[in-house]
């Protein structure tokens, strides 16, 4: 039997593809006699075909699903014909589901698209078809829907698909076919068409048996993702993953990427039994001759073809939370079997998931397609997506909620990084310390608007400069009229905005200062980033701790009323969010502590390195 | 015998995902419902992990109501094999005498197997634990995740679910929350049968055709497995030669009359059968959208 076929199934709710999907269930067999008597019932409930069967019902498996009589999430379908197996992903195809349907074509080999003859190619198909093309599906079956509306006018679908096939070249699609069909009425659907005498095409089930894979995985040089490194006992040491592409057999010589060490495969376990060889699909553990040093996330290739790393690239990007993304956040990523922090440095324009259209764009939101660079804190092995899907492909992670947030794919590698290199200086940090005698270090002020914060800062700075220290404070206020001044309030901005000022912050502590930074600074995440500049120990959040009413009662400028009165966007507190530190190093309460006490707090918690108690 | 490619395929899937749920999570465990898909899940979990032992225990939840037999082949199996059997009941419902006669097949599922499986990994504290479904037994499962997030408590809010994209699963959580994974989601019901050919995997003698004791309930046969069995006025167990085409509590579990008494018959009737497997489970009958509303509760 061939391989299974994995197909997505993309077109709106009047298209008719549930109904389509459930004929192809139907038809097929695959509907059991006690899921017929269940959709009888439901028909009667919530159909739309009167006393008929209603298909569609088959396919929306969700409560909300039936009862709008929508779909609303990806249902994995499987049917199988005396020729073949199948998985059917069907998927919602309204915009806002364009991260289901998405999901959906990540693992899919060809595309089943519908449209409804009456109308043509529309914005939706567009939509649909470059969301495929972008997740590197290869194959689209066009299946021109409703004909018996439109009379099974030969003309009318030779005009819809000659649209079609020239909007589908301009992506990079060439593998396309088309058929006229009535999914009402299973018309060239299972069985060829008396209505549509004009064509003499395979009907779709033949067409989905017929179908070959756009490449055989197992060609190309051997590429492994090491998922887990098994090693039950000191006699053995095995490096276990799915092969992503090529052959491997035992003797083979290897390269390990990132680190580029070299070695030969002395054997292969697949699953659990000895094997010579093996190829792309298999899940395998491979024991190498040597000791080297593996771990998960490296990727094992052909020695004479190793796999490049980097850890800046360029990728386009697919946002998938209500969460916008913004540029410089620090998000978890996962590529094939790495971890690492990163950031979405850029955004170099928005697609416009209907027009194709590249249009300038700070941030992405919920569905929004754009091509960025990417910045990981540790480089990964990777190859680009249009190549190789496994080792192209990777997730976004948001770090408070751990929602997958974004899915994104490689295109090359950026070489920047590697020619800007690191001066070695003489003079070190510590001896810059040494000479002002203090310790330096960090002490960061956050808290809402009016909360204290400059005031305490300024008493603070005073104190420790009578003592004979050397400090610097970096206002919020101050740095906004110069270093930052071209910064606006929008979420991505505060995101620069805190970037730079933490960056400033840590210029002057290897310069031997005591620095204060006094800024709202809101995010949970950019706080974090923050901290992680600085050596542990160097590093003090202070969270000055004032209830927003009572901020929003002393209002020193204005601000609160401004903003209620809608004259002030995105304010912190009032329409944009300010996320509470966790766990401060300090906190100030300062409706029982006056100033003079909360600046006496900081000194006690300043003789103690940050992190002890 | 030769090796199906299909079969090939599915067993590579689901050896990734089980090594990929370790390799990312701490505290892992199995669940062992004894049945044919908790078989083919513990041969491919062993695979996965070969040379070595397996990784994590295995949790089986004993509403005390399962088949003998089923109790027998447990106890038999994790002596040949080896592994770490760990067994729940929830004692308060016990002790309350919560039975699916009096207590309704609604009530008694919610409190002897979801309440007792969240009391289980909680007390145990396991943040993941893996299950034998599959995305063909019922509609609300075609939409469930490989990897499937569960908030505090083990809810599942089927609009809340992660995307999945590709095989680059989202296994991060915070403190409370779950993961539930499901390593045969892409199996089908004549997948695990002919697995279970092709392995020679050991299975309940349950699922194999033998004369036993019977009486018909709405249409369907229950097999008085034990004096428990209230017996309605005018009942009276007659022997049928019927088997199991899935196992649970036995009282809500249908027999089928069938011949089938090897592997490859059952493999032929289950390519040709007409009828779901889950047919005979009674409690998928509760209502439209039960088995979603008890997922969202935490059930398997």
């Amino acid at each position: 039997m061939k391989r299974r076929l994995r197909l997505i199934t993309c077109g709106s709710v009047d298209d008719g593809k549930s109904t389509l999907v459930g004929r192809l269930l139907y038809e097929s067999k695959q509907i059991f006699e006690d899921q017929l008597h269940a959709l009888r019932a439901d028909s009667k409930r919530y159909g739309t075909q009167g006393e008929e069967i209603d298909l569609a019902l088959l396919v929306d498996g969700l409560q909300a699903e039936r009862e709008q009589g929508i779909t609303i999430d990806v249902a994995y379908r499987f049917f199988a014909t005396a020729e073949r197996r199948f998985i059917i992903a069907d998927t919602p195809g309204h915009e806002q589901y364009t991260r289901n349907m998405a999901t959906a074509a990540s693992t899919a080999d060809l595309a089943l698209i519908l449209l409804d003859a009456r109308k043509g190619v529309l914005t939706q198909t567009r939509r649909h078809t470059r969301i495929v093309a972008m997740l590197g599906v290869k194959q689209v079956l066009l299946a021109v829907n409703k004909m018996d509306l439109v009379g099974w006018s030969g003309e009318t679908f030779e005009n819809i698909v000659r649209d079609y096939r020239a909007f589908a070249a301009e992506l990079g699609l060439t593998r396309v076919q088309a058929l006229p069909v009535s999914a009402l009425a299973g018309d060239n659907v299972t069985f060829k068409s008396r209505q549509s005498p004009w064509y003499s095409g395979a009907t779709l089930l033949e067409h989905l048996e017929q179908a070959q894979p756009d490449h055989d995985p197992a060609q190309g040089a051997f590429r492994m993702p090491v998922q887990w490194v098994n090693r039950p006992n000191a006699e053995f040491r095995g490096y276990c993953g799915r092969i992503a592409q090529g052959r491997i057999a035992v003797g083979g010589s290897v390269s390990v990427a990132p680190s580029g060490v070299q070695a030969r495969v002395k054997s292969i376990l697949r699953a659990a039994a000895d094997v010579r060889e093996s190829e792309a699909g298999e899940s395998v553990t491979l024991v190498l001759d040597r000791e080297v040093d593996v771990s998960r996330g490296d990727v094992i290739a052909e020695a004479a073809q190793p796999v490049e790393a980097s850890d800046q690239f360029e990728a386009r990007m697919l946002w998938m939370s209500e969460k916008p993304l913004v540029a410089g956040r620090p998000y978890l990523l996962k590529f094939h079997s790495r971890e690492v922090g990163g950031s979405i440095t850029h955004i170099k324009y928005r697609v416009d998931v209907n027009s194709g259209a590249q249009l300038a764009a700070k941030s992405l939101a919920l569905n929004e397609i754009g091509e960025v660079t990417v910045s990981i804190d540790r480089p990964v092995a990777f190859e680009p997506y249009q190549q190789n899907r496994r080792l192209g492909a990777f997730i976004v992670v948001d770090r408070l909620t751990n929602e997958t947030a974004g899915a994104g794919m490689l295109a090359f590698a950026l070489r920047r990084a590697s020619n800007i290199h690191w001066q070695a200086l003489s003079v070190s940090k510590d001896a810059r310390a040494a000479l002002k005698m203090q310790r330096p270090c960090c002490l960061w002020f956050t808290g809402l608007s009016g909360a204290g914060k400059s005031t305490i800062a300024d008493l603070l700075e005073k104190r420790l400069h009578a003592d004979g220290r050397h400090t610097y404070l970096l206002d919020g206020d101050n740095v906004r009229h110069g270093l930052n001044r071209d910064l606006g309030f929008t979420e991505a901005d505060r995101v620069e905005n805190i970037r730079r000022v933490a960056e400033v912050a840590k210029l002057m502590v290897d310069a031997g200062l005591l620095v204060i930074v006094s800024f709202i600074s809101p995010f949970r995440a950019e706080r974090a980033q923050a901290r992680a500049l600085f050596q542990p120990g160097e590093f003090y959040e202070v969270f000055v701790d004032t209830p927003l009413a009572e901020c929003e009662r002393r209002d020193p400028k204005g601000l609160y009323g401004k903003a209620r009165r809608g004259e002030l966007k995105n304010f912190t507190g009032i329409d944009s969010a300010y996320e509470k530190p966790e766990a401060p190093d300090v906190r100030l309460d300062t409706a029982s502590a006056s100033p003079t006490q909360a600046v006496e707090q900081i000194l006690a918690k300043l003789d103690r390195p940050s992190g002890a108690t | 015998m030769a090796i199906d490619p299909i079969l090939a395929e599915l067993e590579a899937e689901s050896i990734e995902i089980f090594r990929e749920a370790i390799a990312t999570s701490p505290k892992p465990v199995m669940l062992y419902s004894i049945g044919k898909d908790s078989s083919v899940m513990l041969r491919l979990a062993q695979k996965a992990f070969a040379p070595g032992p397996l990784p994590f225990p295995l949790l089986h939840i004993d509403t005390t109501w399962k088949f003998r037999e089923m109790i027998a082949f447990r106890d038999r199996m994790a002596r040949e094999a080896g592994f770490r059997l760990l067994v729940h009941t929830n004692r308060e419902g016990l002790a309350e005498g919560i039975n699916p006669f009096t207590h309704g097949s609604e009530r008694y599922t919610d409190v002897m197997k979801t309440v007792a499986l969240r009391q289980a990994l909680d007390s145990l504290g396991f943040e993941l634990a893996f299950g034998g479904a599959r995305r063909d037994e019922e509609k609300s499962r075609a939409k469930e995740r490989v990897f499937s997030f569960r908030a505090k408590g083990h809810r599942w809010d089927p609009k809340a679910q992660r995307p999945e994209l590709w095989n680059l699963y989202n296994t991060r959580i915070n403190p409370g929350e779950s993961i539930r994974v499901f390593p045969l989601s892409n199996w089908t019901e004549g997948d695990v049968w002919q697995y279970i050919e092709q392995e020679r995997i050991p299975i309940v003698p349950l699922y194999f055709a033998k004369p036993r004791p019977v009486v018909k309930r709405s249409n369907q046969w229950i097999m008085v497995d034990d004096e428990r069995l209230p017996l309605e006025k005018g009942e009276k167990p007659e022997m049928r030669t019927v088997r199991f085409r899935t196992l649970g509590c036995y009282p809500l579990t249908a027999a089928i009359e069938s011949p089938a008494a090897t592997v490859a018959d059952i493999v032929r009737e289950t390519l040709a059968a007409r009828t779901s497997e889950r047919q005979g489970r009674l409690i998928d009958h509760d209502g439209a959208g039960s088995m979603e509303r008890k997922k969202q509760e935490g059930y398997f």
